[in-house]
């Protein structure tokens, strides 16, 4: 006896019909508790406490869907919560956009969405619009997920390149290539002997406190595609400063330092999808990092370098484990793996 | 680790001394290349020890004629090309993989088996294996032609572009550059052919050749053993990486390399024809010989894009003396192999060094 065929998302599941009605009562509404959702407006109306808002969006794509420490669900929350919280604001709600290709099994969708709920619902943040969209097979790789979110900035807090200054130090929240070389692994089918293990995490919680109890946060950034060599880089880029790291205070798992030798890839342009960089005033350095260490979440936080008066060009540059030095460039786009 | 690089650094410095002059080392590995930007190692060593970047990365000794044959099979409708993701940017006479990927059925592989599978998996169409690589990569590509022949899997092939490294250290010396004083040796490449093989280069030659593995320990107390025997007027053969490298090598590998190659005159980017150079699949597997089976043959023409890839390989001149180099001449905008691959010289100086911006 062959197995039931599962159920599978149809074309018809996006034609706005009644299979489109059945896919967002039977299967989406129920994940989420929002009132906002509840009647299904075409907008969400809220009220919020503060008119000073912060909003952004973001669309995730990543292959496989599901790897280990997240899935494409869990990590549509957090990079979107993540982008709200680096600028300073307090998260407050988000929006869900689906495009779905045709064939995707229900219960895939399921996960995904149970994911989605659990996310939002550990960051206090609520899902309070959304949108389904069904395209034919190969127009899409299994699931695309689009969030927009809106957060309010927390009180009297300012970041901006403009106010970042020579001295400064450069606070990494813990270790790098988590999450790129978890989901390169996976993708390439690579086995190491200690799992790898993606770091997709909502970092507001943490941002929040920093923002809160010290004065000296002058600008944040997660260091998600190009990893940390993009952000330093953009960083120095917009303030015109140079910036100098030390490679022995970089905090990096050894498997995915081991994985990136292998393929040849530089961590540092490794991608992270929870962490952050902040560039604090060094009178609030120490601080910073024992607020940090203190959480969960930056417990392996560490002042990894500082802001410097630019030579000819603002760069940024490392003294390496050994004591020598080199630049650390802003990444090309992707890593091609070697060969040899 | 701090005392282990301040015995190094002594050994360099009483070598200049004993010399009186700049003493030029060679890597001859493309990962020993990359190492030594990334950590920073030219850096630390004093300045008259030269680090030359030789002709070590397999993508940018290929010669331009290989990447043309890649594009023109690439064209076929009946073929998929199975390739190394190195190869995908490097520039050939027009274009690259890259650029005709959105007509040609070009796939990145990671290992020749993933070539060989998807010949399994597509059987109306013949896959070409982008075959490239030392001495370190030759061995599986033997693998698969054995498995396919085992195994009557007649739509693969295998465009061989394996190199050796000792016919290119000879050519070298011989031919390009005689004021290389010694060479630090590929690690990946000892682990197959022994450290021994290097022997016929200290003996023809009596320059030093010492293998080092990719840790930047490694490399710099590799520098540290080269710079006692310069020091000491010696010419010797050794090994800092005992840890992966034996005299005689991985003999396994060496018997599948001679069941399925046989050693052939071929063409290297910048160094032109060398003897014995290359490995040709044995006419005993021709029906997996890419070469033989489209009747395609490499004939290297003048590279008249001004790029001075060649001259880098040989140690000649340096990255920046190319008019090019970080001008035209970028990671984005490659024009030369040295900057398309990730463990080109170029490439290396471009991402790790300082350098003076030029003007577009």
């Amino acid at each position: 006896m062959t197995p039931p065929a599962e159920k599978t998302i149809l074309l018809a599941h996006g034609g706005g019909g009644k299979l489109t009605e059945e896919l967002i009562r039977n299967y989406i509404l129920p994940k989420f508790k929002s009132p906002a959702l509840a009647s299904l407006p075409d907008a969400a109306a809220m009220n919020l406490d503060s008119t000073s808002l912060a909003f952004t969006t973001d669309s995730y794509v990543v292959k496989p869907l599901f790897f280990n420490g997240g899935d494409i669900g869990k990590l549509a929350v957090c990079g979107t919560i993540n982008d709200l919280a680096v600028a300073g604001a307090k998260p407050v709600a988000l929006s869900l956009s689906l495009i779905i290709e045709e064939g995707l099994e229900f219960s895939v969708l399921e996960r995904i969405l149970d994911s989605i709920a659990r996310a939002a619902d550990e960051s206090n943040v609520e899902i309070v619009t959304g949108d389904t969209k069904t395209v034919e097979a190969g127009a899409a790789d299994q699931l695309f997920i689009n969030t927009a979110g809106i957060g309010t900035m927390l009180d009297g807090v300012e970041l901006g390149f403009e106010r970042i200054s020579a001295g400064d130090k450069i606070l990494l929240s813990g270790t790098i290539g988590d999450h790129g070389m978890t989901v390169i692994s996976q993708r390439k089918d690579i086995r190491f002997q200690t799992q790898l293990k993606s770091d997709c995490a909502a970092l507001a919680g943490l941002t929040g406190e920093l923002l809160e109890k010290t004065a000296g946060v002058k600008f944040m950034r997660d260091p998600t595609r190009g990893g940390l060599a993009a952000t330093l880089n953009e960083i120095s880029g917009q303030a015109l400063l140079s910036i100098q790291i030390n490679e022995p205070d970089i905090p990096i798992n050894p498997t995915v330092q081991a994985g990136a030798d292998m393929l040849g890839f530089d961590v540092l342009n490794i991608a992270n999808e929870g962490k952050f960089v902040a560039v604090v005033a060094p009178d609030a350095a120490g601080a910073c990092l024992d607020i940090c260490r203190n959480h969960p979440l930056g417990k392996n936080a560490s002042l990894i370098g500082e802001i410097t008066e630019p030579g000819d060009v603002a760069m940024v540059e490392m003294t390496t484990k050994i004591g020598g030095k080199r630049i650390v460039r802003m990444p090309y786009g992707r890593e091609l793996p070697r060969i040899c | 680790m701090l005392e282990r690089i301040y015995k190094a650094q002594q050994m360099m410095d009483g070598a200049c001394k004993a010399l009186g002059r700049q003493i030029n080392i060679m890597e001859v590995c493309g990962t020993h290349t990359v190492s030594i930007f990334r950590n920073g190692i030219r850096t630390v060593l004093p300045k008259a020890i030269k680090l030359l970047s030789g002709p070590g990365c397999p993508v940018c000794v290929t010669d331009q004629s290989y990447i043309d044959i890649v594009l023109e099979l690439a064209q076929r409708d009946d073929c998929i090309i199975a390739t190394y993701g190195d190869m995908i940017r490097v520039p050939g006479g027009a274009g690259s993989l890259e650029t005709r990927k959105s007509t040609a059925d070009v796939r990145v592989v990671l290992s020749s088996e993933d070539a060989l599978q998807l010949a399994k998996d597509n059987p109306d169409k013949t896959v070409v294996f982008i075959a490239v690589g030392f001495e370190t990569t030759a061995p599986a590509t033997a693998v698969v032609i054995k498995e396919a022949a085992e195994r009557d899997i007649e739509n693969f092939c295998v465009l061989s572009g394996h190199k050796l490294v000792v016919p290119a250290m000879r050519a070298l010396l011989s031919e390009k550059n005689d004021r290389i004083d010694a060479f630090l040796c590929p690690g990946h490449v000892a682990v197959i052919i022994g450290y021994g093989a290097f022997g016929q280069i200290v003996d023809e030659f009596s320059r030093p050749c010492v293998v080092a593995g990719f840790e930047p320990m490694q490399i710099i107390e590799g520098l540290g053993e080269i710079a006692r025997q310069l020091g000491e007027g010696r010419a010797e053969l050794g090994s800092v990486y005992t840890a992966a490298v034996t005299e005689e090598g991985n003999t396994v590998a060496q018997r599948l390399i001679a069941e399925c190659f046989d050693c052939a005159d071929g063409y290297w980017r910048g160094l032109g024809e060398i003897k014995k150079s290359t490995l040709k699949v044995k006419d005993k597997f021709e029906q997996f010989d890419a070469f033989r089976r489209f009747d395609v043959t490499e004939t290297p023409t003048e590279d008249t894009s001004g790029c001075r890839c060649g001259e880098v390989l040989c140690g000649l001149i340096e990255p920046s003396q190319c008019r090019l180099f970080a001008a035209a001449c970028t990671p984005e905008t490659p024009v030369g192999p040295c900057m398309v691959s990730s463990e080109g010289v170029c490439a290396a100086w471009f991402k790790y060094s300082r350098r003076k911006e030029k003007r577009k």
